[in-house]
């Protein structure tokens, strides 16, 4: 169980069922209720994906779950799993580690390298353990980090808009490479994004978080090659776009 | 400026716009290549010149072999740069030079020595718990502000005039720098580290050993370089104060002598030494960070 502090009921997740389980959960920082009484759910192996507008709480949700809010003032039940693994808007490397020890960081074990070997040849980055971070594209830096993410084993992936300081065609790639991980590892994810197409690409279900609590949850049932352009597609994306208070032309 | 003949005409007719013009017309027939060249700087500081840091004291050495030799520089002002090469071999050939260096180095090194292993130890204390910071950085800040070679009455008051009080002089000195930038670089490791490190649910050992020391490592390397000039500063003084070796004595010997030959010969020594050990530190610094990618690389 991740230490969860403030005020936090911490339960055990009942096996097979939920990943994650949130209920009233509120955190304020002074004046300010940034979540007000948010109640979600993750199934194991679910991937969720939040969209929210700047300042609607999804950062300060993630961080929740992460178990990083020491200094916000909160009260709500939450239970997240053992492993909980972050991937950051930043690849977050040290730059003092070869890529490799980057991966290994905190992993224990006399397998331990030759996991990450395997989680770096995973992300396409076989050969590289022993560059420097500082030698790689921003890409690669944000691969480095999903491997250091998978390399745990986490059941459950929180995902701060990781993909949301490259350029399109990386973050299109990245895309692709996030789905193949995730189909393989079977963790419960939970992307936060600011872009809409981006959740319906990847997601199985997409929450929109306004005002401190989840204002819309929307299954994505599309056929598997999700391509925009397509219908029910387009339905989709503009009632998502609506929730999140874009106006979308008519016709 | 006749060959191109229709500008130039231009630049004599229109004469306060001249100098434009002249230069436009100068430039025509270099052609592209060489404004691609100017369109191509960089905002680094450009390419090395080879042995570029040479330039300086070439030159300084220049003019004091220009002046000595001309006699503009009076010898029993400054010695000949000759001068100063044959009595640093006469000095080396009967090694009173040798064993004056040695007993510096020796002085300044385990000063330095001292000096390092305080400041170290009381930056990780004051950089690593909130109680430590309290009860150190006060008197160490309080330490800052008074020059260490002001402490030097009280430190012969209690030590006497012996070898224990040159070294702690010299370790008070070098202790200063040190525990300002190390303190400061651990005090200043990047917050979404910490984060990192909370997340992969790092031990506090093992988040010391892999993010906080590594971190501080720049910092105490920067304070490493003031502190091996501190130590060198903290020398010369302290061998003002009754030495009966070491470069510092042999330089006092020559005043009284006035013999300023031998006072050069010191003045060099301790720059050879300075220099030496700062490129020292230079080297383990490149070593050491070579995961960064800095301008002057």
């Amino acid at each position: 169980m991740a230490a969860h502090t403030g005020g936090l009921t911490a339960t055990v997740p009942e096996t097979g069922t939920a990943a994650v389980r949130i209920s009233g959960l509120v955190r304020a920082f002074g004046e300010r209720r940034v979540l007000d009484g948010l109640d979600l759910s993750l199934r194991a192996g679910e991937f969720v994906a939040m969209l929210g507008r700047s300042g609607s709480g999804k950062s300060t949700l993630l961080r929740a779950l992460a178990g990083l809010d020491h200094d916000a003032g909160g009260e709500g039940e939450l239970s997240a799993p053992d492993h909980v693994s972050v991937v950051f808007q930043d690849a977050r490397l040290l730059p003092w580690k070869r890529v490799l020890a980057n991966v290994t960081l905190g992993l224990s074990g006399a397998d331990a390298q030759e996991r990450a070997r395997t989680a770096l040849a995973e992300v396409g980055l076989a050969g590289r353990e022993d560059a420097w971070p500082v030698e790689l594209s921003g890409g690669e830096q944000q691969r480095v980090s999903l491997a250091r993410s998978l390399v745990r084993e986490p059941q459950l992936l929180l995902a701060d808009e990781p993909f949301g300081a490259l350029d399109a065609l990386t973050r299109a790639r990245m895309h692709t490479l996030l789905a193949r991980l995730y189909e393989r590892h079977r963790p419960a994810v939970l992307l936060v994004t600011h872009d809409v197409d981006e959740a319906i690409a990847l997601a199985d279900r997409v929450v929109v978080l306004d005002g401190g609590h989840i204002a819309a949850d929307l299954p994505v049932d599309l056929a598997a090659p999700r391509r925009p352009g397509t219908p029910e597609y387009a339905v989709l994306r503009e009632r998502l776009l609506v929730r999140l208070g874009v106006e979308v032309p008519s016709g | 400026m006749n060959t191109h003949t229709t500008e130039s005409t231009n630049a004599t007719d229109t004469t306060g716009r001249r100098p434009a013009l002249v230069r436009a017309a100068k430039d025509a027939p270099v052609s592209r290549t060489a404004r691609r060249g100017l369109a191509r700087r960089r905002l680094g500081p450009g390419l090395p010149i080879p042995y570029g840091r040479a330039i300086g004291p070439v030159l300084l050495l220049a003019i004091w072999s220009a002046g000595s030799a001309t006699g503009l520089i009076d010898p029993r002002n400054l010695s000949a740069p000759w001068t100063v090469v044959t009595t640093a071999g006469d000095l080396i050939a009967d090694g009173r030079l040798q064993s004056n260096v040695w007993t510096s180095a020796v002085r300044a090194l385990s000063g330095l020595a001292y000096g390092v292993a305080a400041g170290l130890v009381l930056a990780l204390i004051a950089g690593l718990s909130r109680l430590g910071e309290g009860l150190i950085d006060g008197p160490v800040q309080i330490k800052r502000s008074i020059p260490s070679l002001a402490l030097i009455p009280l430190l012969i008051l209690w030590f006497g005039i012996g070898e224990s009080m040159k070294v702690i002089t010299i370790a008070l000195g070098a202790l200063v720098p040190i525990y300002i930038h190390t303190h400061n670089a651990l005090r200043t490791i990047d917050s979404r580290y910490v984060e990192l490190a909370e997340t992969l649910g790092l031990s506090r050992p093992r988040f010391l050993l892999h993010i906080v020391l590594p971190g501080a490592l720049p910092g105490f390397l920067l304070g490493m370089r003031f502190a091996v000039t501190a130590s060198w500063l903290a020398l010369a003084v302290v061998e003002q104060v009754n030495a009966t070796s070491g470069i510092g004595y042999m330089m006092g010997l020559a005043r009284t002598y006035g013999q300023t030959d031998i006072i050069i010969v010191g003045l060099v020594v301790y720059g050879l030494l300075g220099l030496l050990s700062d490129g020292l530190v230079r080297l383990v610094e490149r070593k050491a960070l070579s995961w960064r990618r800095t301008l002057a690389d």
